[in-house]
């Protein structure tokens, strides 16, 4: 048993020890006031300390970085174990290889069908997309009620605030913050985080919101019928100029009132590598009144600080 | 003239005399521990929901309680504001409620000055729920009362890290109150 504060009389007449003390608490409620103001401020505009924050997760990059090149093919936190009972990892990357191989025909079929209306309309097809950058996600906020995931790309790769960042699965999220060597990263399934979606066979539209439990919230536009089904794949629809169109976003496996819950494809913690996008339609981003670097993806309904 | 034995005076580590606490260790030791706790956003975990507990948070816990007057009361403000800039939480989350639960734990010591382990769990089951509650509520987005279901995994996690991380500062506390040759202070 540790034995009680000795520094520091609780009664009697010593003044000294009286005041040192009184001295403390002053001290400590400033911290507690200051942490107030602090916060009322990071509320208000999120942006506010975001150079602080680039700069200490620069240096500490390494440490994160050699922790993310020892994660390779584990999933995530519970099956990273479960993989030292399981030895069937010969199992699971060819779940792995057909999982992306389902997505990328999804993908396809939502391409060549983005193709043809693209040429009906403009005549105009849709090029690859050059990546800005190829990175790891060196680690993510796993404690906190926020889901964000540092990168290990920043400005002196190209990496710029509102670039999406895939993988091979699908959609990640987009980066918020960009230091010179790292970056941070809006996960879809933050609760701020709101990417416009359309069914990948047809042109159902809806918005997919995070509910910061691994899972997303889709919610259709057009409300009515609810056509929607356990299974649909639900793709970037490109509306707001943000994301690149076509990009796999989610599955639908729970069907509700006005829309679904989907699963994410692109789960962050199964892929090693993943590439960071230009912003499709820049103009038509720079031309929405927030900045880039709010966290504002084009046409949202509710957007934060309008 | 009888001599003592020459090796008398010496163990494992050298002479026994003039060894002494290094200051560096002695102050060092719980607040490089705690920040190495904040820094646990960059371990290579991807986690799709809130799962790991707060280590930062705790471990200021195990120190605070296992030391009291080792950290200075306003030792929430520095504290919390490393784990701001690593939580992702908005900047001055951590600072508030660090500094709050230095402040309360201070009250609490006058009132109950001689604790056990056991007690002091107690009191982490109490404390850890509530700032992670209070932290959710506080993150900036709509995380609504509705989804604190979410938090009840973490919860429970952080309150079995609490043992693992007090032990672990009791072996840094021996680390800490080594004593050393002056050569090495």
């Amino acid at each position: 048993m540790a034995p009680p504060t000795t520094k520091q009389q609780r009664s009697g007449s010593n003044k000294k020890a009286q005041l040192g003390l009184f001295t403390s608490y002053v001290a400590a409620t400033l911290g507690a006031v200051l942490g107030v103001l602090l916060l009322a401020v990071s509320l208000m505009r999120p942006e506010a300390f975001s150079g602080l924050r680039s700069m200490a997760a620069d240096a500490t990059a390494p440490v994160g970085e050699a922790g993310a090149a020892t994660r390779v093919g584990t999933r995530n936190f519970f099956e990273a174990i479960a993989g030292y009972y399981e030895a069937g990892s010969r199992n699971a990357e060819l779940e792995e290889e057909l999982a992306i191989a389902r997505v990328r025909l999804v993908e396809a079929e939502a391409l060549a069908q983005e193709n043809q209306r693209l040429r009906g309309v403009l005549g105009l097809t849709e090029s690859d997309v050059e990546p800005v950058a190829v990175a790891r996600l060196i680690g993510s906020t796993s404690s906190s009620a926020r889901r964000y995931a540092y990168l290990s790309a920043g400005r002196r790769d190209g990496v710029e605030p509102g670039m999406p960042v895939t993988s091979p699965m699908g959609l990640v999220g987009r980066v918020v913050e960009a230091g010179s060597s790292t970056s941070r990263v809006l996960l879809l399934t933050d609760t701020d985080s709101i990417v416009p979606v359309r069914r990948a066979t047809d042109n159902v539209v809806a918005f997919a919101e995070g509910r910061a439990d691994g899972s997303l919230r889709i919610r259709l536009i057009n409300l009515g019928v609810n056509p929607l089904e356990v299974g649909d794949i639900f793709v970037t629809s490109g509306a707001g100029g943000m994301f690149h169109p076509g990009v796999a976003v989610a599955m639908v496996s729970e069907i509700t009132d006005d829309g679904a819950v989907g699963q994410l494809l692109g789960n962050p913690a199964a892929t090693d590598v993943v590439v960071v996008q230009p912003i499709w339609q820049r103009q038509l981003v720079e031309a929405a009144a927030e900045p880039v670097t709010a966290p504002t993806p084009g046409p949202t309904p509710e957007a934060p600080g309008e | 003239m009888e001599r003592l034995n020459p090796n008398s005076r010496r163990d494992a580590y050298g002479s026994k005399i003039n060894r002494d606490h290094s200051l560096a260790l002695v102050y060092g030791i719980p607040w490089l521990t705690i920040m190495l706790g904040s820094l646990t956003p960059l371990l290579p975990i991807i986690a799709p929901a809130p799962v790991f507990p707060p280590l930062g948070y705790i471990m200021l816990l195990g120190w605070r309680l296992s030391r009291p007057g080792l950290l200075p009361m306003w030792a929430g403000l520095p504290l919390g504001l490393v784990d701001d800039l690593f939580s992702g939480q908005p900047l001055g989350c951590g600072v508030l409620l660090f500094s709050l639960t230095m402040i309360g734990l201070e009250l609490l010591e006058a009132r109950f000055p001689w604790r056990n382990f056991w007690q002091d769990w107690l009191l982490a089951c109490i404390l850890v729920p509530i700032y992670l509650v209070v932290a959710a509520l506080l993150s900036g987005t709509g995380f609504a009362l509705s989804q604190l279901y979410l938090l009840i995994p973490q919860i429970l996690l952080s309150l079995v890290a609490f043992p693992i991380v007090v032990s672990l500062v009791s072996v840094l506390d021996r680390l800490r109150l080594r004593r050393f040759k002056p050569m090495f202070r």
